[in-house]
């Protein structure tokens, strides 16, 4: 194995175009799968504390099926089933693979911040003459969402990881990249630690994002 | 159809197999303000607590202003918004400034106008006398300014009826008085309060009615005078010599 500094310093600049490029795929990939995953999650949230048995039970057994099951398993199955039915680019097979696992895991932290709202707050609302959907929505759901934050940031740095999966069915995103290129040059070891500075980079990033959005909803403390 | 504002014939309650409220008789007049006092447990909070439908009743007939009340028919939140409620522990938003916890009920159930609801809110933190407090988060007052923001908060709906639930029981002693003080300056302007607390000083001074709960019933009613003075049964003899 051959490595060393300058070699390691002279790929990650000369690469940078290409790897740029691979950054935004990847950040787009997981802007979407997460965008779609905060729905899918809210709703399964909404359905696991409903009173409605039939509606918890369906939760239960997708957010059994997702944790139960390996994410590649799924974006496999999403993209050899759902072509098969419905021509959709790897890309989209892969947001939409990203996006039916994380809703599972973002449905738990959903669950989780609301039922940790105290029962005084929708009691509050609800002697104000306010409906339970709109104790609901201006009540609860701004203070859970604030409670989510840290759990959720940590759930979108690991979706963010977890688009490497994506090389496996040739979306030519930062870890599809690395392989290649050290495929053609036979120097693995470089180029996978030039994209483990890529991911480190946009980790990086989106920690500041939820940090700033943090800091703002803390306003009231 | 009642004179009264507030009308319960033969309530009855259970939590699961506990019989928390038995065949209660209660009725409060316009502008009354009555007082209900009880051993923990004794059924007064859960009594509130059924009046504006945050306990569901399991038997017997509620009448508010004249006109029975069936949960599963009426809009309770329309009924809510005549019958206002103030919480031991003040359940204050804490996402929303002082003004915004004020302004919150009657922008999105009245649907006032911002300018309006915060015209209206700014009048009520005055007269609760916090008008200087308006743009602070709630984590930022103490517990006696917590609870007059609750009040006012609640006053915002204009309600015809307020009940309070132990208002002054999670204060400290040095604040006690200018919440209590709030309740009397609203009691005086003729609004309709039933208030559930262990401050007897309370009771004396400003209740019409004083109701002594144990149990589950009522065991005994009058004026402050006559409960405080020459309570007549037992019970509430014992009660109130343990209290006071």
């Amino acid at each position: 194995m051959y490595l060393n500094v300058v070699h390691f310093w002279d790929s990650l600049i000369s690469s940078r175009g290409m790897f740029f490029e691979a950054a935004q795929l990847t950040l787009a990939l997981t802007a979407v799968s997460i965008f779609i995953a905060i729905f899918i999650g809210l709703m399964f949230a909404f359905m696991k504390i409903s009173d409605i048995k039939v509606l918890e039970w369906i939760a239960n057994i997708y957010i059994y099926v997702v944790r139960g099951t390996p994410l590649i398993v799924q974006i496999f199955v999403f993209y050899y089933g759902l072509t098969e039915i419905w021509m959709i680019s790897g890309f989209w097979s892969v947001a939409l693979g990203l996006a039916f696992h994380n809703g599972a895991y973002i449905a738990e932290i959903f669950r989780g911040s609301i039922q940790s709202i105290g029962k005084g707050q929708t009691e509050a609302g609800r002697s104000l003459g306010m409906s339970q959907a709109l104790t609901m929505r201006r009540i609860i759901l701004p203070q859970a969402f604030r409670r989510a934050l840290p759990p959720l940031g940590n759930q979108f740095i690991i979706g963010l990881k977890d688009s490497s999966l994506a090389a496996f069915i040739g979306v030519s995103e930062i870890f599809a990249v690395a392989t290649t290129q050290g495929a053609n040059t036979f120097d693995y070891m470089t180029w996978l630690l030039v994209s483990a500075v890529w991911y480190l980079i946009l980790v990086f990033l989106l920690t500041l994002v939820v940090g700033a959005v943090e800091k703002k909803l803390a306003a009231s403390d | 159809m009642s004179d009264y504002m507030i009308e319960a014939n033969q309530l009855n309650k259970y939590f699961g197999d506990l019989h928390v409220l038995k065949d209660i008789d209660f009725q409060v007049k316009e502008s009354e303000v009555v007082v209900l006092i009880g051993a923990s447990g004794s059924g007064k909070s859960t009594m509130l607590r059924c009046l504006n439908f945050l306990e569901m009743k399991n038997g017997g007939e509620l009448y508010i202003q004249g006109k029975e009340i069936n949960p599963k028919k009426d809009n309770l939140n329309e009924v809510r918004q005549r019958v206002g409620m103030v919480f031991q522990h003040f359940n204050l938003f804490p996402h929303k400034t002082v003004l915004g916890n004020v302004m919150e009920a009657p922008l999105q159930v009245k649907k006032l106008s911002k300018a309006q609801a915060g015209e209206e809110g700014k009048q009520l933190l005055e007269k609760v006398g916090l008008g200087d407090k308006a743009d602070v988060f709630p984590s930022r007052l103490s517990g006696g300014q917590k609870q007059r923001v609750a009040i006012a908060r609640a006053l915002a709906m204009k309600p015809e009826i307020m009940l309070f639930d132990e208002p002054t029981s999670a204060l400290d002693p040095e604040l006690v008085g200018e919440v209590l003080q709030t309740m009397k300056t609203l009691a005086q302007e003729g609004m309709t309060m039933v208030v559930v607390t262990h401050e007897m000083g309370f009771a004396r001074e400003v209740a019409d009615r004083v109701v002594y709960m144990h149990d589950g019933k009522i065991v005994e009613s009058g004026t402050p005078q006559e409960i405080f003075e020459n309570p007549k049964e037992e019970r509430t003899q014992a009660f109130l010599s343990s209290i006071l």
